[in-house]
């Protein structure tokens, strides 16, 4: 397999590479190139330019502060692996992020470029969904800020415009005492999962749940949050009874593609497990 | 496109059309045919070499994206004298029958030990995951990597070149 043919730019500014978008018409951001390269070898696109971000200043940062967690389009996977402060600031992301691809292409896949792709099941765009994190694009026209559940349109849809790059990635603030968990499906250990559920929520004064989010990948064309469970859990003490109703809902609300990997009655069963799994791992 | 970088120790300066993946400059340009492609797409691991000390797979990565990096390909994990320690291993325990992933496994389980020289069953699994061996079964390549282990906690023992 041999890419299609085009030329190659690495600015060194933002500026610069939002310039190249714009005059180019025909242009596509390369990141860690680990989704892109795959696509230009089975020839799914063709553009006549790519814009490497790899010198553009600014994108592999991870900020951590008291209001939010801020990650740059060019943070790669090991990045958030190896990150010290990430396991106790956004604890849900850190475990979703453990289970996205192999090793090699860890070391090079970012949160930008999973976020542009939109597979619907990625864990970035999931962990995005599920914690109202917002985007951050920019463009000929400037920054504009985009909250998640805005931004993914359809599978592999999205709406950034031909000359924006994505810059960042930001996830509000994590108490420390909220109960979270994270669990997916894979046929093998780094492959997409066939689904996954993010879970977490607070516990008020009296004991019970409240802020539920429940996020769901791999079950729609985009990733999604699953309001009729998350309405079961708030208000309630969770046991076993409130785990399996909000189990049971979550899979007669999902209404899942069907593809060589799976058909969509096994999709909906595999939802309803890895949520009670999930509901009881955040509760323990 | 001009690229500059370092294989295996030598500086070397080629010219590529952008759209020639690193994997295809290592073997066509610079005849390092010991880089093997399986898939070109991503999921086999034949294709891994090491840049600027991380595994990555080469047919995933353009070569114009590496200019200025230092490589090093399976090439150059060998010693013209004896083994290496990670080379006996392999032997040792019949880890590999027609060798078609071993390159991508020996840049694997050099990158990884080379960073974390105690890394445990399950961590060595989880990172072999990413290549596909369709002859050993990889019981065996697990438990040569575990073995070559030794060597890389006392780097002397390692060092390959
Ligand atoms: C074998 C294999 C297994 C994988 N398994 C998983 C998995 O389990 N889970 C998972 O989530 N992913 C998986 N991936 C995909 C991987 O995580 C990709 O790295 C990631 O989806 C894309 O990131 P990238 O940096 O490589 O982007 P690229 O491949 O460089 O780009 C992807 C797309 O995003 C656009 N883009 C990139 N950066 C920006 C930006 N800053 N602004 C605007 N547009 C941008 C590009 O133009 C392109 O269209 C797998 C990939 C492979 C090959
Ligand atoms: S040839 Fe690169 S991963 Fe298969
Ligand atoms: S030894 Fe034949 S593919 Fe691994």
């Amino acid at each position: 397999m041999k890419f299609p043919s085009f030329e190659y730019a690495c600015p060194a500014s933002l500026a610069d590479a939002v310039a190249l978008l714009s005059e180019e018409g025909d242009a596509m951001v390369l990141a860690g190139g680990q989704s892109l390269m795959p696509i230009l070898a089975f020839r799914l696109a063709a553009p006549r330019l790519l814009v490497d971000l790899k010198n553009v200043p600014g994108l592999d940062t991870i900020k951590i502060s008291a209001e939010d967690v801020r990650l740059g389009a060019r943070v790669r996977w090991c990045d958030i692996e190896k990150h010290t402060g990430l396991s106790a600031a956004q604890p849900l992301l850190a475990e979703a992020i453990s289970h996205v691809a192999h090793y090699q292409i860890r070391n090079r896949g970012t949160v930008g470029g999973s976020i542009a792709l939109a597979d619907p099941a990625a864990e970035m765009p999931g962990i995005a969904v599920t914690c109202d994190a917002e985007i951050a694009l920019t463009g000929k026209l400037g920054e504009r800020v985009v909250p998640a559940a805005k931004f993914f349109l359809g599978a592999m849809e999205t709406c950034i415009q031909p000359d924006e790059i994505i810059t960042e990635v930001r996830l509000p603030l994590w108490p420390s005492d909220r109960c979270w968990a994270f669990k997916e499906f894979a046929r093998r250990r780094g492959d997409f999962a066939l689904a996954g559920v993010a879970v977490f929520y607070d516990v008020d004064a009296n004991g019970c749940a409240a802020n539920t989010h429940i996020g769901v990948i791999g079950a729609s064309d985009r990733p999604c949050r699953l309001g009729s469970a998350e309405q079961i859990i708030n208000g309630a003490f969770l046991d076993a009874t409130v785990i399996e109703a909000a189990a049971e809902a979550a899979s007669n609300e999902i209404e899942p593609m069907e593809d060589h990997h799976a058909p969509a009655d096994y999709r909906c069963a595999l939802v309803k497990t890895l949520l009670e799994r999930a509901l009881t791992r955040a509760m323990a | 496109m001009l690229v500059k970088f370092n294989v295996n120790g030598d500086t070397v300066e080629v010219d590529v059309e952008p759209r020639v993946s690193l994997a295809d400059c290592l073997r066509d340009v610079l005849h390092l045919t010991g880089t093997h492609l399986g898939c070109e797409h991503g999921v086999c691991g034949a294709c891994t070499v090491i840049i600027d000390g991380e595994a990555v797979r080469s047919c995933l990565t353009l070569a114009v994206q590496a200019d200025g990096a230092t490589i090093v390909t399976v090439e150059g994990l060998s010693n013209d004298n004896a083994l290496t320690p990670l080379q006996a291993a392999f032997r040792k325990h019949h880890a590999l029958q027609c060798g078609f992933c071993t390159p991508g496994m020996i840049t694997t389980a050099h990158a990884l030990l080379t960073e974390e020289p105690d890394a445990d069953a399950e961590r060595v699994r989880d990172v072999l995951s990413g290549n596909i061996c369709r002859c050993t079964g990889y019981v065996p390549i697990v438990e040569a990597v575990l073995e070559a282990r030794a060597a890389y906690a006392n780097p002397d023992k390692a060092d390959a070149s």
